[in-house]
């Protein structure tokens, strides 16, 4: 890697990149128009050569002038294809993105072909190229970018009233249209600044990717944009490192690559939605069930009288497999719920407490919900099973307090016979 | 190679290319699937590319196994993305895709000296080299590798539309139907994905990853517009994909550019075309049959007024001023000139008056809006608020529900304001 004054330019360049379109990618997913990006890069392409083609000049703001008003075109195209005619917008993005990307392809190959002055550098525009950047590119970068982010700063509000409730905005007396209108425009100059370094047809992924990945860490937008910013600049920073390894292989593909990698990372160690969380949450749930479970079974044994309480008759009562029921009871010792002396097993003070909560909210919720009329007394029994795990000592004393009103018993079990651990309902 | 065949060859992969892809795009657009045959186009880019490192030849087999393989994984990533982790649909989609065809590329680049593609071929395939590639059978010269690939391709394409027309119309239109007679439009959904993988690895290597969508997704939509019977849209889809490879082939050579790309230029053409030109549901089509429609109701107007005002006085007081509406003023205009020069309406010292016929005519109308005022009012609606529906309903009535109306109407003679209806 070369640390020189030129590095530093295109990392500069890259990180600016990424944090505009993180930063945009954000409203734009959530606005439901990540494809539309897509479909806007690969409209720019024929601009670009057209810009090229009239004015024989390779400065990049004359590029992405002709960038911006062929990608604004196509969009235009999309919508009016929407909106009058039959064609739906799947067909109607698809057939812009192609049909402009195959004029884009058409005009480039006549500029190669032809050797109209030094062409160069055009193709560029396909993959992206981050080393093409120079001094004056990165002037044009940063001050496209400074007025993305502004807008994004003052029209935050507006954007995520549109994202979250658009009749809302409607009512507040601003057009959803506008604020709409505005977010594409600002979505259309994110894509035109990356277009050098990332590519046309790759720019989508620095605008979907980062965003997707944002999503996994919070439930909060402006801490979404923030992150969706930040990760989209470290990914352009480091797809630029990593392709200044290997000078060969276009920039695009390698920042596209890096924000796949933050994306499925994200969606895996994510604290609350990320997949890893979700089945430690989906577990923990179930062993939380399950040991309240053995701890009511426990407590049915003893009411029929049972003495001498040992994990083969709780296997019989859970109807579960002797490793299951033993693997539970150390665990419950473990905490603190159960102790276990050679084969015999017995409740601690902690544990006898669980149990009888779990008990009494399964009791309870099946009066109240026979008293409200909610469900007959033979159906209680399931939907009881479901709450009991749920039910705070707060709503406990709630349900008491009802029911004492109304002057309904709550002694024992409402039905006589007991079940109540057993999903399976069948009452002996 | 020599002057016909060079060209003839090349023009037949294309047209090949165009017409499996246009009878499978014609699907993908019922379907509202153009986004997935897009995203699958991508996506098998690393599928081929591994397949071509790994037997180190352009093999069909190896690069359908390859491409076959990336198709499943995106379609697993996209489900994965989209049901498990609860992205939203179209974010997946683009994280997908994109990330599948990042990785084909860096592949490509990394091990440019190993793999016989380039970033070109990926980007407008190289359907210029058609006829030196050949394929030999032993000794022998079969001819052009692509023509094969490609005309088994269509020829399993047409036969898999051929035989399960039935099914693929049925699953297309009414999923719950097609069960409910026994066709799965699961199994139809993945055959035809299936199909679509085939195709647009047959067609990679003659136009390119991102012009196959144009290939699968524009011949569809064109067709569309032109007809709503599935075999017509079929035939025509195809058909286009085979002129677009034609015009392309020349129109390359005109501007000196890549092929592919210029036929996918002639398709967008087609499609422009088909915008506007499409019978029914083109734009044109549709703007003449508004501006018939206004033109219509103003001619009615015009001649409604004149009847009503002959009604009330023996001599025309109505000016050219007084018969435009002034909402509608250039509509209104060209109605009063086509009722004058049809003799409908006459205009004598700057006064317009009925013609004999005109007056016939317009009697209908008047009999018409205030038969149905006389409905609408039986019918609940307050006598003060007839007037404007039955201003929308008059000039849509015809003979026969004239006078079924008349029949529902059997004492009345006059409408709620007291008006007589007259007859005619």
């Amino acid at each position: 890697m070369i640390w020189d004054a030129t590095f530093q330019l295109v990392l500069l360049g890259s990180l600016l990149i990424g944090a505009t379109s993180g930063t945009l990618g954000a409203f734009a997913v959530l606005r439901r128009r990540s494809l539309l990006g897509d479909a806007l890069a690969h409209a720019a392409l024929p601009g670009v050569a057209l810009a090229f083609l009239w004015t024989q000049s390779k400065a990049l703001p004359i590029l992405l002038l002709g960038a911006t008003i062929s990608g604004v075109v196509g969009v235009l195209i999309i919508e009016a294809i929407v909106n009058y005619t039959r064609i739906k917008a799947d067909a109607a993005l698809g057939i812009v993105l192609s049909v402009f990307f195959g004029g884009g392809i058409v005009l480039l190959t006549h500029i190669q072909q032809s050797e109209v002055g030094n062409q160069s550098g055009l193709d560029k525009f396909l993959f992206g190229q981050a080393a093409s950047i120079v001094r004056a590119d990165l002037y044009v970068m940063c001050i496209v970018s400074a007025l993305v982010m502004i807008a994004v700063f003052l029209c935050y509000k507006e954007f995520k009233v549109l994202i979250f409730d658009a009749e809302f905005l409607a009512a507040q007396g601003f057009s959803p249209r506008v604020v709409d209108l505005l977010l594409m425009g600002l979505i259309v100059l994110t894509v035109m600044v990356g277009l050098q370094a990332v590519g046309v047809i790759l720019i989508a992924a620095m605008l979907i990717t980062p965003a997707a990945a944002a999503r996994f860490w919070t439930d909060r937008l402006h801490v979404m944009v923030l992150a969706s910013g930040i990760l989209g600049a470290l990914c352009g920073a480091l797809g630029v490192g990593l392709s200044a390894l290997a000078p060969r292989i276009p920039t695009g593909p390698v920042m596209a690559l890096v924000a796949t990698v933050a994306f499925l990372i994200s969606a895996l160690i994510a604290p609350r939605r990320g997949v890893l969380a979700r089945w430690a949450r989906i577990r923990a749930n179930a062993l939380r069930e399950n040991g309240q479970h053995f701890l009511r079974a426990y407590l049915a044994l003893q009411t029929r009288g049972k003495r001498e309480i040992v994990l083969l008759d709780l296997a019989s009562e859970l109807q579960l497999p002797l490793y299951r029921v033993r693997r539970l009871a150390t665990r419950l010792a473990s905490d603190g719920r159960v102790s276990l002396q050679n084969g015999a097993c017995s409740l601690t003070k902690l544990g006898h407490k669980e149990a009888n909560f779990v008990v009494k909210s399964h009791q309870l919720w099946e009066y109240y919900l026979v008293y409200r009329s909610i469900l007959e007394e033979d159906h209680v029994d399931r939907s009881a099973d479901e709450v009991e795990h749920i039910l705070t000592p707060e709503i406990i004393e709630q349900l008491e307090s009802i029911l004492a009103q109304e002057g309904i018993d709550v002694v024992g079990d409402i039905h006589k016979t007991h079940s109540g651990y057993r999903r399976t309902g069948e009452d002996g | 190679m020599d002057e016909f065949w060079g060209p003839f060859w090349i023009v037949l992969t294309g047209a090949l290319a165009g017409a499996s892809c246009g009878l499978l795009g014609a699907y993908l657009v019922l379907r509202k699937m153009s986004l997935l045959g897009d995203a699958l186009s991508h996506a098998v880019l690393p599928g081929i590319v591994i397949a071509f490192l790994l037997s180190g030849s352009r093999d069909v087999i190896p690069m359908f196994i390859g491409a076959a393989i990336c198709g499943v994984i995106a379609t697993v990533l996209i489900e994965t993305f989209h049901r498990r982790w609860r992205v939203q649909e179209d974010t997946s989609i683009g994280i997908a895709f994109t990330a599948l065809f990042a990785l084909g590329v860096v592949l490509i680049t990394a091990f440019a000296g190993q793999v016989d593609l380039d970033q070109e071929c990926v980007l407008y395939g190289e359907i210029a080299y058609t006829p030196w590639d050949r394929l030999f059978w032993g000794e022998w010269d079969l001819g052009p590798r692509p023509v094969w690939i490609l005309g088994t391709v269509f020829v399993l394409n047409l036969a898999f539309v051929l035989v399960f027309y039935k099914e693929l119309l049925i699953a297309s239109f009414d999923a719950e139907m097609a069960l409910s007679v026994g066709v799965s439009a699961a199994l139809v959904h993945y055959v035809l994905m299936g199909a679509v993988s085939v195709t647009t690895v047959a067609a990679f290597e003659s136009v390119g990853a991102i012009l196959v969508v144009a290939m699968l997704i524009v011949p569809g939509a064109s067709a569309y517009l032109w007809s709503d019977r599935l075999k017509v849209i079929l035939t025509l889809s195809a058909l286009m994909g085979v002129i677009s490879a034609i015009a392309g082939y020349f129109l390359a050579g005109v501007w000196n550019s890549s092929i592919a790309g210029a036929m996918v230029v002639v398709m967008g053409a087609l499609f422009a075309l088909s915008l506007i030109f499409a019978p029914h549901y083109g734009l044109l089509g549709r703007f003449v049959r508004q501006v018939r429609l206004s033109l219509r109701v103003a001619r009615d107007h015009v001649l409604l007024k004149l009847l009503r005002d002959r009604e009330s006085r023996s001599v025309s007081t109505l000016s050219w001023s007084d018969l435009v509406d002034t909402a509608a003023r250039r509509v209104s205009g060209i109605a009063i000139r086509s009722l004058m020069w049809q003799g409908l309406i006459t205009r004598e010292k700057g006064y317009f008056s009925l013609g004999e016929q005109g007056v016939t005519y317009a009697t209908r109308l008047l009999r018409n809006h205030r038969l149905w005022e006389s409905y609408l009012n039986q019918l609940g609606l307050p006598p003060d608020h007839v007037h404007d529906p039955a201003d929308a309903l008059e000039h849509f009535t015809d003979d026969h529900l004239r006078e079924e109306i008349r029949a529902a109407l059997p004492n009345i003679a006059t409408d709620p304001q007291g008006k007589r209806i007259p007859d005619g």
